[in-house]
């Protein structure tokens, strides 16, 4: 599904560059549940903006789905995104203004599904992470992990190959945290491909997979044994 | 541009954002609205002047006699030139199609007037019927003179307000009664007021050849008054004013054998052609509400581009969640777009009828005579709207199109 080859990255921060990956050769295949754990400044959410096309990598080659991911302009990246992946963010980033339904059924105004067909799978997605009862609520009005299970609604409401998911516990509790990895689970054992970015060891326990990073460099990647977030709940 | 989906979007987003909508309405609104009130007065009181100068008496032409200021044909500067009932039934004749109406004036000042044993020194003008409509005075009771009292001469006299109240008692009819001029006794038919107010009520009228008779005149006349048949177009009335007069004066300076080039001898007062004055002094106002309206659209448009940029600002984390769940770039800068355009314009639309509807209702209630029908142009109010939407347009792409190109990534981190 992911396939990445040298892959390099480096800021401009004024005069001297950040050289953040240095190298990094990865895949994942579809079906997996893969977090990528290091400490801040480890490159891991640069790697996660760059396998998101939120950001574009120095050198190296990038196969998303078997689709060269290079040189893209912000029209055909727009398209595989909204097409290949669905986000969900440390901050949720929801629409303030739009109510959860509203949310969940944004990526497929971007594909162009018709409004009434669009509510009705953004109401399939918004129970399917139980909370087709808040559906014509505002973000503000839901807790943190009432706004992240909408957010991970959305980003699975254009059916996407990919879900990258950067600190998707980073703001909540454990308690909910554990909740909304349940959930995550879920769809995984459905056969969703999920790339979960953390620096929680607990979190990262319950994927199926951990890539360690460090300095821009991958020091260990290896299969765990997944850890049922249920038992915890 | 035109789906049914982009613009349930949009109503969205401007329900869920009154404020703003609101604010950005209110700045466009006002400026219309200000702009079509100058247009308004300004055409309301180009319309005022007109009127108080289309009127007959104020396309009055008014003649009268100095003294010669050229050496002219062995003839001595200073000499007086004195128009004659000659003079009077020629221009008459010669410009019959023009004239609507004409008199001589044959007048003296502080003429001793007595009823009883009131008495008052007053102008008495001798004058022929028409000079009512030209002066334009209004009967208060009795009537005018008339032309039978021409050729009868009869001695009869038309009195202002002013003299009837020095002369007479409060609520005596001065009608049919005696009064003394210059010790010779003549009847008072009238009695007349003028808008102009007491200082132009102090005349007796009387029939022209009566005053030539008993103030020794002879054929002579002091002045002469006339007032031209109406024009449809002013600039045409105007035209035809200075052609009579050129006429006019070219005849009167060769009769009385005056110096072409001599301007004193033979005064002119041609009150349309002081209503062109007025004219292109309502032309200047009017150019100056222009100025003023243009500037309140300039300041309508630095109002909204403002207000975009607030908005761009405001909505760039939006536009980054936007992007990041797939919006294509072209499809943010016309939704912003599409948004400002739809709100300016509604707002437009909505000052313009603001506008247009306090001039059509509040119009007719204005009480002053500078101000008649104030109303405007609807085509130019419309441009103005057009201006506005392309201007707030086009303030709103800037900052959209930077705001698109920010990466997604960036675009996210803004809180």
């Amino acid at each position: 599904m992911i396939e990445i080859k040298d892959l390099h990255k480096s800021y401009q921060m004024g005069s001297n560059s950040l050289h953040v990956l240095k190298g990094i050769d990865f895949s994942v295949k579809e079906g997996e549940l893969v977090s990528i754990m290091g400490s801040s400044g480890s490159g891991k959410s640069t790697l996660l903006n760059i396998l998101g096309m939120l950001d574009e990598a120095d050198s190296g080659s990038y196969f998303l789905d078997g689709m060269p991911i290079k040189n893209l302009n912000e029209k055909v990246a727009a398209k595989y995104r909204n097409k290949f992946l669905g986000f969900i963010f440390q901050s949720f980033n929801l629409i303030t203004y739009k109510s959860a339904l509203d949310n969940v059924a944004m990526p497929l105004y971007y594909q162009g599904v018709k409004r009434k067909e669009r509510l009705e799978k953004a109401l399939h997605y918004l129970s399917k992470v139980g909370l087709a009862d808040w559906a014509s609520h505002l973000p503000n009005e839901l807790s943190g992990g009432q706004k992240q299970r909408v957010a991970i609604a959305r980003a699975l409401a254009s059916e996407p190959k990919v879900l990258l998911a950067d600190e998707p516990t980073g703001a909540l509790d454990t308690k909910t945290s554990y909740e909304v990895m349940e959930l995550i689970q879920g769809i995984n054992d459905e056969g969703k491909t999920i790339l979960i970015v953390t620096h929680e060891p607990d979190i990262a326990n319950m994927t199926k997979r951990i890539v360690n990073l460090k300095d821009g460099v991958i020091i260990d990647d290896t299969l765990v044994e997944q850890v049922k977030a249920v038992a915890h709940v | 541009m035109f789906s049914i989906e982009r613009w349930q979007e949009i109503f969205e987003t401007i329900s869920k954002n009154k404020l703003r909508t609101f604010l950005t309405g209110v700045s466009v609104a006002s400026g219309i609205f200000i702009l079509v009130l100058l247009l308004g007065v300004g055409q309301g009181m180009q319309n005022g002047i007109a009127k108080e100068f289309e009127g007959d008496s104020t396309s009055s032409i008014w003649v009268w006699t100095r003294t010669t200021s050229v050496e002219y044909k062995g003839l001595n500067p200073g000499r007086r030139i004195n128009l004659t009932n000659e003079d009077y039934a020629f221009i008459n004749k010669s410009n019959e199609s023009t004239l609507e109406h004409s008199s001589s004036r044959a007048r003296r000042w502080g003429i001793l007037v007595t009823y009883g044993k009131e008495s008052g020194s007053y102008g008495i003008e001798g004058i022929y019927p028409d000079f009512q409509v030209i002066e334009n005075e209004e009967m208060v009771s009795g009537r005018y003179v008339n032309q039978n009292d021409i050729d009868e001469q009869n001695k009869v006299a038309v009195i202002g307000n002013k003299i009837k109240r020095d002369l007479f008692k409060k609520d005596e009819e001065a009608v049919g009664e005696y009064i003394e001029i210059n010790g010779i006794p003549f009847k008072v038919i009238g009695v007349y007021s003028d808008k102009a107010g007491e200082r132009e009520e102090d005349r007796v009228f009387i029939p022209s050849p009566i005053a030539q008779q008993i103030f020794g005149l002879g054929p002579n006349i002091n002045g002469l008054a006339f007032s031209l048949a109406p024009e449809e177009n002013f600039e045409t009335a105007v035209q035809k004013s200075e052609q009579f007069v050129e006429a006019m004066t070219t005849y009167l300076k060769a009769k009385h054998i005056i110096a072409p080039e001599d301007d004193r001898a033979i005064g002119v007062n041609n009150n349309l052609e002081n209503a062109k004055r007025f004219y292109n002094l309502i032309f200047m106002i009017k150019a100056f509400f222009w100025w003023v309206g243009i500037c309140t659209i300039i300041a309508g448009i630095v109002g909204v581009s403002n207000i975009m940029l607030i908005i761009v600002k405001e909505r760039t984390k939006e536009i980054g969640i936007r992007k990041a769940i797939g919006a294509q770039p072209a499809s943010i800068i016309g939704l912003i777009l599409q948004e400002a355009i739809f709100v300016t314009a509604l707002a437009g639309f909505v000052g313009l009828i603001l506008g247009l509807a306090l001039l059509e209702f509040a119009g007719p209630l204005v009480q002053t005579e500078f101000i008649l029908n104030p109303s405007v142009d609807f085509n130019v109010a419309l441009t103005t709207v057009f201006i506005l939407i392309f201007a707030g347009a086009l303030a709103g792409f800037f900052p959209a199109w930077r705001a698109v190109r920010i990466k997604p990534i960036v675009a996210l981190r803004d809180e």
